[in-house]
């Protein structure tokens, strides 16, 4: 089908598109469009006005910094991707881009789009909560940075107001003691997720868990910490009984959301509970 | 501001071209009804089959994800600039469209341009594909007619030409 009608400006500043966000009543940020144009040709969504940041200069960038990695809003993930120094520095990031859609949606989606965007299904938004990551946004109440943890409120659901902009997204770099895995299920590559995980964990010296990480997406309304398999991994000896019993526990208080098309709720509970139990046995044996 | 046609002006396939789009028109639809360049596919409309792909600075697109305001001044490859000059009053055929041919890989030829513009890119990324990566490669692209099989055969089978005449700077 074909979008309905919308007038269209590109901004060539951040300045510009928040002065276009601001001009009309229903105004949309336009980035990659590769999920904005399908939700339009289905027509379900109708805004008045495109502001396209797709080719703003300042934020066509990305930097590292600080053991920080920021990314504009106009970068194509492909370009991430494709670049061996963010490989180096982030392989987890590379990883995870390489499950999102197929090379010809990538070399158009931004990690902005995608956060901003918020499908529970989505591997980007699990990644940046996983790592305490956020967003900084610019706005008519001036600029802000929104942490991972306050960022999604729902499915497409985000905190960002009226008129406001993600400008980049920071990405603390993980650490070198830290190992990380990312997995999903889903019907073919590049299909969304019917269950995913990112999970990261610190061993001390004497091979205890210092600090664990489980992130779970595709199940419910956000991606969710899997606090229940966190706390059980925590001082413990990743044994394979202790990643069975954080397995097991993974759900713990997750309210799991199925659907009729792709998977049941109860598919994605147990399909997860193994992916969860298969990335941290990746992550322990450091074969990720 | 506007809902009203604005020019816009592509370089497709290495010729400057003009034509007028609404901002919701597509690349696809503007390549197809405006310049008139109808091997480029369109099917699904929402960027799941590839059948629209094209090559958009260099990078492989879906054409109905993009609007075509969007790309203005940019350079666009289709699957027509995929033959070049060939004896008198004939085309020579892209080596890729030659093994598609002798591969089998084209039945009713609707996915064969996205296909294309997409392998095309693959062995521009790079050469010495294996057939599992390469099959995850153009993974984007649907097929209804020929299992998929071929289209892997004919893309292996057309890497050293594909290599030799990108040396040259391709057809463009
Ligand atoms: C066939 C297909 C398969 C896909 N598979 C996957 C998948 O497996 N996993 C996955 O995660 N995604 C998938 N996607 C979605 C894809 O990754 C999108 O690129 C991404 O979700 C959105 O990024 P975008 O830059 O294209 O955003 P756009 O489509 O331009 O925008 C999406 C939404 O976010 C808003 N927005 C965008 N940028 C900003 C900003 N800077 N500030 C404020 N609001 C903003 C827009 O207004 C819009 O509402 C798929 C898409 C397609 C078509
Ligand atoms: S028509 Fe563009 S992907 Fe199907
Ligand atoms: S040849 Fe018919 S869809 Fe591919």
């Amino acid at each position: 089908m074909k979008t309905a009608p919308f007038d269209y400006v590109r901004a060539d500043s951040v300045a510009d598109a928040l002065a276009a966000l601001g001009s009309a009543d229903d105004a949309r940020v336009l980035a990659g469009g590769q999920s904005l144009l399908p939700v339009m040709a289905l027509r379900l969504a109708t805004p008045e006005l495109l502001v396209d940041i797709s080719r703003c200069p300042e934020l066509r960038t990305y930097r590292r910094e600080d053991g920080v990695l920021t990314v504009g809003a106009a970068v194509p993930v492909r370009t991430l991707e494709l670049d061996p120094a963010v490989g180096g520095a982030h392989p987890l990031l590379v990883r995870t881009l390489r499950l999102v859609a197929h090379p010809e949606i990538r070399a158009r989606g931004t990690l902005c789009g995608s956060l901003a965007h918020a499908d529970p299904a989505a591997e980007l938004p699990a990644l940046l909560l996983a790592t305490d990551g956020e967003v900084e946004v610019a706005g008519p109440d001036g600029p802000r940075r929104v942490a991972a943890a306050d960022l999604f409120t729902g499915p497409f659901g985000t905190a960002l107001g009226e008129g406001e902009l993600v400008v980049s997204a920071r990405l603390p770099l993980p650490a070198p003691a830290a190992r990380w895995a990312v997995d999903e299920v889903s019907r073919r590559p590049g299909d969304f997720a019917l269950a995913g995980v990112v999970c990261g964990l610190e061993l001390d010296g004497a091979g205890r868990c210092s600090s664990a990480r489980v992130v779970l997406f595709g199940v419910a309304g956000t991606p969710v910490r899997a606090a229940g398999a966190e706390q059980l991994l925590l001082g413990e000896r990743v044994t394979g009984a202790v990643l069975d019993a954080a397995a097991a526990a993974a759900f713990d208080g997750v309210e799991v959301v199925g659907d009729e098309v792709h998977a049941s709720a109860d598919y994605r509970r147990r399909a997860g509970r193994a992916l969860v139990r298969r990335a941290l046995a990746a992550v322990a044996e450091d074969r990720s | 501001m506007t809902r009203d046609p604005v020019r816009v002006t592509l370089r497709v396939n290495g010729r400057p071209e003009t034509g007028w789009a609404e901002p919701r028109t597509t690349l696809a639809d503007f390549l197809r009804q405006e310049l008139g360049l109808t091997g480029t596919h369109v099917g699904c409309e929402q960027g799941v089959c590839g059948a629209c792909t094209v090559v958009l600075d260099g990078a492989a697109v879906r054409s109905c994800l993009v609007f075509a305001v969007q790309a203005d001044g940019c350079a666009v490859e289709t699957v027509e600039g995929l033959a070049g000059e060939g004896a008198p009053g004939r085309e020579a055929v892209h080596p890729l469209q030659t093994a598609f041919r002798e591969a089998s890989a084209v039945q009713c030829g609707f996915c064969t341009p996205g296909f294309l513009m997409t392998a095309l890119v693959a062995l521009r990324e790079r050469d010495d594909w294996d057939r599992a990566a390469l099959r995850e490669r153009l993974g984007g692209n649907l097929c209804r007619c020929t299992g998929y099989q071929t289209v892997v055969d004919a893309v292996l089978a057309a890497a050293p030409e594909v290599r030799a005449l990108e040396g040259e700077g391709g057809r463009r």
